[in-house]
């Protein structure tokens, strides 16, 4: 009983500097908050950059996480469906479920592309919501942070202005970054590409770059022998610049496509932590874009 | 000022989009989801008479997959948030004989806040590890022999239960569950209150970032009145307990493409009552029985989609006294298998088992089977 007592004891946590707990589903919208909470939150991402954030599963640690967060700030667009409705469920707080202040997703203040036409499982892995993987069009970011800071400050009243108010630093930072982004990226347009997986879709819109083949052959399908030799028959036909994949991406594939091709392959950090340069949302981007100017010149 | 007062009173269209439902959410249809499954199975011994030598019956469903081709249970899925209070989760079960079985029909609430959660209706008891997963999640094909001797297969009983999640860093979760007791060990007893009660505590965490692991411990008490037997019936107390452990490890924890998983449960049950003929008689002596068993079993996926498993069961009759039917046998299973999953929503599987149920028989079984999932996204459950 002693021994109970102390374990109980050692692992409970005293959130009492921060005013907001925050369980963000991944790290690219755990950085966000951080940037627009500061010291007045404190965050845990569900996920790292190393995984894929379709394949997650409700593990304990995360319902030990959501039982005592203020708010879940999630993806949306289905990306977290095959998990984060187990961890809500039974996390036996009331104040993170759907519907609720507590339950936020970024999706819901983005514009979203992609959206299918009709929806069948034959395709592959597609959302009906449209490509979930947002984060990477700098106005989404914006979008969402706007979103965000109101709905911290309905959360917690006493910090409005605090929100507020980095709220809109970060904005000016983030305009400021973008716009320089997009001036350094001008090589970038028209750059021909092969990805993994559609997770790039927003970058490539964004800076006007073409995606001319996927490794996956539908989206979520693991890239076959057959459908990589097809792919490198039409790679004669429409030339690419690179093989892209995001960190979490397995290797394999892109290399060997690489190879067989003489294109480079590349990884990008995708999301914060992806690479050691992306501590951050600004760092995340900025290693994103040096690493693709490296393959287009 | 409490906002969502505030914004109910008077602002509410203003004030609703703030935190109004992300767009993509389906309007008021519950989720549906369905699961077909199929065998095609050999065996040496007859699955018909199929049974666990030195334990009594469970009267489960425990046989291996019939011989030749063999339709599974379909089973049909239909969940969805009631209001904000209460969420619904439905599953019935077609079984090939062409009847409806109700698996599950629970509400679970969702408002109770800290970390309570209470379920009402008919659901998978949450003691030890598997018996919460449904049949067609599970690793192998058929459930361990330690489930089919002491549960019947599993638990699913009419009654309550109550859990709480400790607001630790390291997952802490008590529960607590009343039944009708149903089915096995416990019997129905047409009475005023529970005929089965259950304890269940679990520790979970994860060690790095490449595992995450959960343990438990489960109790199980019922107080069966003219069990079934053979000949004979049963009445008295029937404890069960159930420790249980799963660790699953990825790299990185990045499951897509190679993870392993490692589950284990050990259990031990504990009769005393007395037995009585079917011609009314009463043995004489009073019954009692110390009996345990355990399984360990491996999955592991060695590339995308591909996964191999390996699983050990053993029974140990250990000790029963006044019973002349059950004989001294302790049952054992080694079980192997490999599956191709073209998605998560499709998998195939080929498993081979040599089975000593049976005092002095190995049976020898192969099973190919299928399990496809159409419609709302399943729960990647831990």
């Amino acid at each position: 009983m002693r021994f109970l007592m102390a374990l109980a004891l050692a692992t409970l946590s005293w959130p009492a500097l921060a005013a907001l707990s925050i369980f963000a589903c991944t790290p690219e919208w755990a950085a966000l908050a951080q940037e627009i909470g500061g010291d007045r939150v404190s965050v845990t991402a569900a996920t790292s950059a190393l995984q894929d954030p379709h394949h997650i599963e409700a593990r304990p640690s995360l319902i030990a996480r959501a039982r005592r967060a203020d708010l879940v700030f999630c993806n949306g667009a289905e990306l977290e469906a095959g998990w984060l409705p187990l961890v809500l469920g039974q996390s036996g707080n009331p104040a993170i479920q759907p519907g609720q202040r507590g339950y936020f997703e970024a999706a819901s203040a983005a514009r979203l592309i992609e959206l299918p036409e009709r929806v069948d499982r034959a395709m592959g892995d597609v959302h009906a919501a449209g490509n979930p993987h947002l984060h990477l069009d700098p106005r989404n970011v914006a979008r969402v942070a706007k979103a965000l800071a109101t709905r911290l400050s309905a959360l917690d009243a006493q910090g409005a202005a605090l929100y507020a108010e980095r709220e809109a630093a970060f904005q000016k930072r983030w305009g400021d970054a973008s716009a320089r982004w997009e001036r350094e990226a001008r090589p970038l347009q028209g750059l021909p590409l092969v990805v993994h997986h559609k997770n790039l879709s927003y970058l490539i819109a964004w800076l006007g770059m073409r995606e001319v083949g996927a490794l996956e052959p539908k989206p979520g399908l693991p890239p076959s022998a057959a459908h990589l030799a097809g792919l490198l028959t039409s790679l004669q036909r429409v030339p690419a610049k690179a093989v892209v994949r995001a960190a979490y991406n397995d290797p394999r594939a892109a290399d060997w496509l690489g190879q067989q091709s003489g294109l480079p392959s590349i990884s990008l950090p995708y999301t914060v932590g992806g690479s050691a340069r992306a501590t951050d949302l600004f760092g995340l981007y900025e290693d994103t874009i040096a690493r693709l100017l490296g393959v287009a010149r | 000022m409490d906002r969502t007062l505030f914004c109910a009173a008077a602002f509410a269209a203003a004030c609703a989009p703030a935190w109004a439902q992300e767009k993509g959410g389906n309007a008021f249809n519950p989720g549906i989801s369905l699961i077909l499954q199929g065998t095609a199975a050999t065996s040496k011994e007859d699955p018909a008479a199929y049974r666990i030598d030195g334990f009594a019956p469970s009267g489960g469903e425990v046989g291996p997959a019939p011989r030749g081709f063999g339709l599974g249970e379909s089973e049909l899925v239909v969940s969805a948030n009631v209001d904000p209070y209460f969420r619904g989760h439905f599953v019935v079960a077609l079984t090939p004989e062409n009847e409806a079985e109700v698996e599950e029909a629970y509400f679970q609430t969702l408002a109770l806040g800290r970390g309570f959660t209470l379920k009402g209706g008919r659901f998978l008891s949450g003691i030890g590890y598997q018996n919460e997963i449904h049949q067609h999640a599970w690793d192998f094909q058929d459930a361990p022999l330690a489930y089919k001797a002491f549960l019947g297969g599993r638990l699913n009983d009419d009654g309550v239960q109550l859990r709480w999640v400790a607001p630790t860093d390291l997952f802490l979760e008590l529960g607590a569950e009343l039944g009708n007791g149903r089915a096995f060990p416990a019997t129905e007893r047409n009475r005023n209150g529970a005929n089965a009660a259950s304890l269940l505590a679990h520790l979970g965490g994860d060690i790095g970032t490449g595992t995450a692991w959960r343990a438990g411990l489960s109790h199980l008490r019922a107080r069966p009145d003219g069990r079934d037997f053979d000949a004979q019936s049963f009445t008295g107390t029937s404890r069960l307990w159930i420790a249980d452990f799963v660790l699953k490890w990825a790299p990185n924890g990045n499951a897509t493409a190679t993870n392993f998983k490692l589950q284990g449960e050990y259990f031990r049950r504990k009769e005393s009552g007395s037995l009585t003929n079917d011609d009314g008689t009463v043995l004489t002596g009073d019954f009692a029985s110390r009996q345990s068993g355990w399984y360990l079993q491996g999955a592991w996926q060695f590339m995308p989609r591909w996964r191999a498993g390996l699983r050990f069961d053993r029974l140990d009759h250990g000790t029963v006294e006044n019973s002349p039917l059950v004989s001294e046998h302790n049952p054992s299973r080694v079980t192997v298998m490999i599956d191709w999953s073209g998605t998560e929503f499709s998998r195939l599987r080929l498993q081979l088992a040599s089975d000593k149920s049976r005092a002095g028989v190995t049976d020898n079984q192969a099973v190919l089977q299928y399990v496809l999932s159409l419609g709302a996204h399943g729960a990647h459950r831990f």
